[in-house]
């Protein structure tokens, strides 16, 4: 075994370790935030110093290679810009903020096992690491005599244990039949089973269950709007981003083992795809909370991550992830704007938005980018994940699933648009107050217009990396 | 792909330059302040583009239906993805109204906007790169982006800028366009996995079955019949056209609903010929229901800009109409049609922003008998008005014309039904004038007047230069055409030949149907009338 495989991974846990010792002490919230920014960059250039790496680690359960790579660097990069976004906790009580930086931490480390984990009980394993991280951190927001993020916490854990049991009983059937839970066990065998057992399919799906639940997608969606409102600003932040990649990783694992065509199990999937994106996208319609929106918003994503990961293929697959990393970036921009409008770390409603290019111009531009990038007009890196992640599919000749998913965004444009006429079109009298931003911040917020813009416009590149990963799966 | 085209031999990439100043002077704009520079820098910028684009109209060769000026670069190999951009016949004459359209809604805004400057310089510069985009790539990729990349500065110039309702008008644009334009990319995604190639020239030599072009043509057609407008899908072009800003209006009218029938052109007619001789009938109808509402509509109206915007629905019926012919006449005539509307609607909505700028108000009954104290004004509307319903010798006489040509060559009934249409226009356009220039010539119409009869000045030199330049495109083309059907001839030629050609994947027994069909309703109509 070479420890540099595992160098990523041993920078989380020195990062956890150093959090650990912070929280026994009395660090500035300011330093706090330096250490941990300065940690989730290394942690980042150490997954991206590792990408070329390959091996096989603890009895063959972990496995390094370009596709495992790819994701831990969108994982810590996504941490990295998460602690980047939300500069002194505004939304957490203030004597529990180094063990908030520590619970996170933790969860992007399971996050980061997740997506190299070959093995049923391993991934079982990150996966709960990862939960458990973040059923603590929920309810860790401010009280302002509301307690809506003890239900939060409450409902989170409720569901996430629920989902865990389903997603152990789904791996009971598979280890049943299969006598197995190496992946590369389960190649072999898994096809030919499904075709001949139906019980193969249920303990699949099943054991999807738990990916489903990070991933905010139907079936296992029914948490999302109330933890999004209910957690801090920041909590939530990190909840729509980076479990979402992590789940992706697996699922595409998952579904590559059942190989390319077994029509029973793709048309499961396609049904939770097409009933995601439709329940998000008309949920989404008549929200006022915009981190309620962008929950049902979250839910009508995962369909379309979903489109692409069954369309399974050089292209399906990478265009999958190169959705994910642009919706994580669209994602950071809308909330990089819910998170400055509310420096008491209270909720965002429309009403909130009114008057916003006045009162910030750069707000509201970025909040506009994510926005028309998230509703999938072009030239931003919504559009052209839309456009791969469609072509992929057409591809294997799902014309029905394509022509549902256009409509689907054809809807959701409708409450994307609301956010940008709040932000651009409706004065309000009382709203006249600046929002001011530090420098860094501005920094931060030009950053992801030009991300969400260049990335769009320059695919090649970033198609090309996925490509290389699917490769290796 | 190169016997499709001829590649640029100028000495430099005129295409990209076009595309690229507006871009460019749209990022400058950003760094601008004060909103007498930035007025400025916008006319600027515009004129420039215009002037750098005339080599496109002098150097232009008509003998031949190839895409001219190419540039072609890689961009997006994984995908089979170039960068390509070209002219034919057919797109030049758009690229070049949209240049030279520009320069004077940036005139016409002079006034009329009063705040943020900044962002509207910005967004009409990136408008008009978008929708040169649209003209110029030759590849549905690139085609789609700028399609859809045109929606986010038209949405916020009708949702900043608007009226009182433009909050209604801006949504409702924004997701008829939407709607229609996603099913356009599920066809341009089928295409590029049945051919392999994203290259228009490609796509239209390709021979697809006819039941496959069938759906590329009704996937499609949703898309360019919503953007034309045509009837049923026209009802939010009425509030859209009311609410947005003079510069919004004139943009809407001269250029954007230009890229619905640009886009039967370029995609439905030479992709799917056989489709498209299958539902010429159904076309056909629709137009000539566009034609006759649309009048209808604009006839009933009090609100002058609502009375215009009902009036573009009747004139792209005839562009429709003529696209549909499937004969020369009738797409020349279609073609000429969509700069006439793009010349004279555009010039109607300026003389309509510059009468808001002084009375505040939209109704006709505000803004009657202008004729004593607004005569150059009332000059210039009478020209227009009689441009916009075909008289002989302005601009739109020619191109109704030969659509009605190409009809009654073709059918019979088809071109009966749009006449009435051509009475309609003249009726209401009448009308409008009529009370704008005479009606209760005491004097005493408008709140504004101090009773002296002096409240309202005559335009000053900034309008007429912005009105004059039209003008002489009216009589221009209206007394001398040729230049232009020359420009297109070559280019429409090869598309009707294309369409023939379609003819033979058409299930024979088909065509004798729809034949029948539309000589039942004639003979129908001809019970009626005997009735």
């Amino acid at each position: 075994m070479h420890l540099s495989l595992f160098l990523p991974e041993l920078v989380l846990i020195l990062m956890v370790v150093v959090l650990f010792f912070a929280s026994l002490g009395n660090i500035k919230a300011g330093s706090l935030q330096g250490i941990t920014l300065v940690l989730a960059a290394l942690a980042t250039l150490a997954a991206v110093a590792t990408f070329k790496q390959q091996g096989l680690m603890f009895y063959e359960a972990y496995r390094v290679d370009v596709y495992s790579q790819i994701f831990k660097i969108i994982i810590t990069g996504s941490l990295f810009l998460v602690v980047f976004l939300g500069p002194g906790l505004s939304g957490v009580e203030r004597q529990v903020k180094p063990e908030y930086y520590l619970f996170l931490t933790i969860s992007s480390m399971g996050l980061v096992f997740l997506s190299s984990a070959v093995e049923l009980l391993t991934i079982l394993l990150s996966l709960e690491i990862s939960s458990y991280a973040l059923y603590v951190i929920i309810p860790l927001r401010r009280q302002d005599g509301f307690r809506i993020q003890m239900e939060a916490g409450i409902k989170y854990v409720l569901f996430g244990a629920f989902s865990t049991g389903i997603t152990l009983f789904g791996i009971s059937y598979i280890f049943g039949l299969t006598h197995s839970t190496y992946l590369t066990d389960l190649t072999k065998v898994i096809p030919g089973l499904l075709t001949s057992q139906p019980l193969a399919i249920i303990g699949m799906v099943m054991m999807l269950c738990g990916f489903f639940y990070k991933l905010a997608m139907f079936p296992m969606h029914f948490w999302t709007p109330d933890i999004y409102q209910g957690a801090a600003n920041e909590t939530t932040t990190f909840i729509a981003t980076v479990p979402k990649v992590g789940a992706v990783a697996l699922l595409i694992r998952l579904v590559f083992l059942v190989g390319v065509d077994v029509s029973q199990f793709t048309w499961v999937l396609a049904a939770f795809a097409v009933l995601s994106m439709t329940i998000g996208n008309l949920s989404a319609l008549v929200q006022n909370d915009l981190k309620r929106l962008l929950a049902y918003s979250s839910i009508a994503h995962a369909g379309y991550v979903m489109v692409g990961i069954l369309s399974v293929g050089e292209l399906g697959t990478s265009s999958a992830i190169y959705y994910i990393l642009g919706y994580v970036i669209m994602n950071l921009a809308c909330f990089y704007a819910i998170y400055n409008l509310a420096p008491e770390g209270g909720n965002v409603t429309f009403a909130d938005l009114k008057g916003l290019h006045r009162r910030s111009p750069l707000l509201a531009f970025t909040l506009g980018a994510g926005a028309f990038g998230m509703a999938g007009i072009p030239p931003t890196v919504g559009f052209t994940g839309k456009f791969v992640v469609f072509t992929a599919a057409i591809q294997k000749g799902f014309y029905a699933l394509v022509i549902l998913g256009v409509i689907n965004a054809a809807i959701s444009a409708f409450y994307y648009l609301k956010m940008v006429r709040a932000a651009y079109s409706q004065d309000d009298e009382q709203q006249q107050d600046k929002v001011s931003l530090g420098i860094s911040a501005q920094l931060l917020g030009i950053a992801l217009i030009l991300a969400i813009v260049l990335i769009g416009i320059f695919p090649q590149s970033f198609i090309e990396l996925a490509k290389q990963a699917v490769a290796v799966l | 792909m190169e016997q499709y085209l001829i590649y640029n031999t100028l000495s430099y990439p005129i295409l990209s330059v076009v595309l690229g100043i507006p871009l460019v002077g749209a990022l400058i704009a950003i760094f601008l302040k004060g909103d007498g520079l930035l007025k400025s820098w916008g006319l600027l910028v515009t004129l420039v583009t215009a002037v750098v684009s005339l080599p496109l109209y002098i150097r232009f060769d008509p003998s031949t239906a190839k895409y001219q000026f190419a540039e072609v670069y890689r961009w997006f190999p994984a995908l089979h993805l170039n960068f390509s951009v070209g002219v034919d016949g057919i797109s030049v004459l758009l690229v070049l109204l949209t240049t030279f359209v520009m320069p004077l809604c940036i005139l016409c805004s002079w006034n009329y906007i009063k705040d943020r400057f900044k962002e509207f310089i910005f967004v009409v510069l990136v408008m008009e790169a978008a929708m040169l985009g649209v003209f110029i790539c030759l590849n549905t990729f690139l085609f789609y982006i700028f399609w859809e990349a045109m929606l986010i500065p038209m949405y916020l110039l009708i949702a900043v800028w608007g009226g009182q309702r433009k909050d209604y008008a801006s949504i409702k644009f924004f997701i008829y366009t939407l709607t229609g334009s996603v099913f356009l990319l599920v066809a341009i995604i089928a295409l590029f996995i049945k051919t392999g190639t994203f290259f228009i020239p490609e796509l239209m030599a390709h021979h697809y079955s006819y039941q496959y072009q069938m759906w590329i043509f009704l996937a499609c057609a949703l898309a360019f019949a919503i953007k034309i407008p045509m009837f049923p899908l026209h009802t939010w072009l009425p509030a859209a056209h009311v609410e947005a800003p003079t510069a919004g209006s004139v943009i809407l009218a001269s250029i954007l609903l230009k890229m619905g029938g640009y886009g039967f052109l370029r995609f439905c007619l030479p992709m799917a010929p056989a489709a498209a001789l299958t539902c010429m009938p159904y076309l056909l109808a629709l137009s000539i229901m566009s034609i006759i509402f649309g009048g209808y509509l604009a006839l009933g109206q009090s609100d002058i800009k609502k009375l215009i915007a009902y009036s573009s629905v009747g004139h792209m019926g005839f562009v429709t109409l003529g696209i549909f012919l499937l004969n020369v006449q009738g797409i020349k005539g279609a073609m000429l049609q969509m700069i006439n509307h793009g010349i004279t609607t555009g010039a109607l909505f300026i003389c309509i922003g510059i009468i808001y700028e002084r009375t505040h108000s939209r109704e006709i009954k505000d803004n009657s008998a202008l004729g004593m104290m607004m005569p150059i004004y009332i000059t210039f509307l009478g020209i227009f008005t009689l441009s916009s319903f075909a008289f002989p010798g302005t601009n739109s006489f020619v191109g109704e014309l030969l659509v009605l040509i190409g009809a009654f060559s073709k059918y019979k009934l088809v071109g009966a039904l749009a006449i009435p249409g051509a009475i309609l226009a003249a009726a209401y356009m009448l009308r409008l004038f009529q009370k704008m220039a005479w009606a209760d010539s005491d004097g005493h119409a408008h709140h504004h007047d101090d009773g002296d009869h002096h409240a309202l000045k005559d335009l000053n030199g900034r309008e007429i230069v912005t009105l004059l330049f039209l003008t002489v495109f009216v009589f221009w083309i209206g007394l001398h055409p040729a230049p232009l059907l020359k420009v297109m001839d070559a280019s429409v030629t090869h598309l009707v030949d294309q369409v023939n050609s379609g003819m033979q994947h058409l299930p024979p027994m088909e065509h004798h149907e729809h034949h029948a069909w539309l000589l039942q309703v004639g003979s129908l109509l001809k019970k009626l009338v005997v009735f």
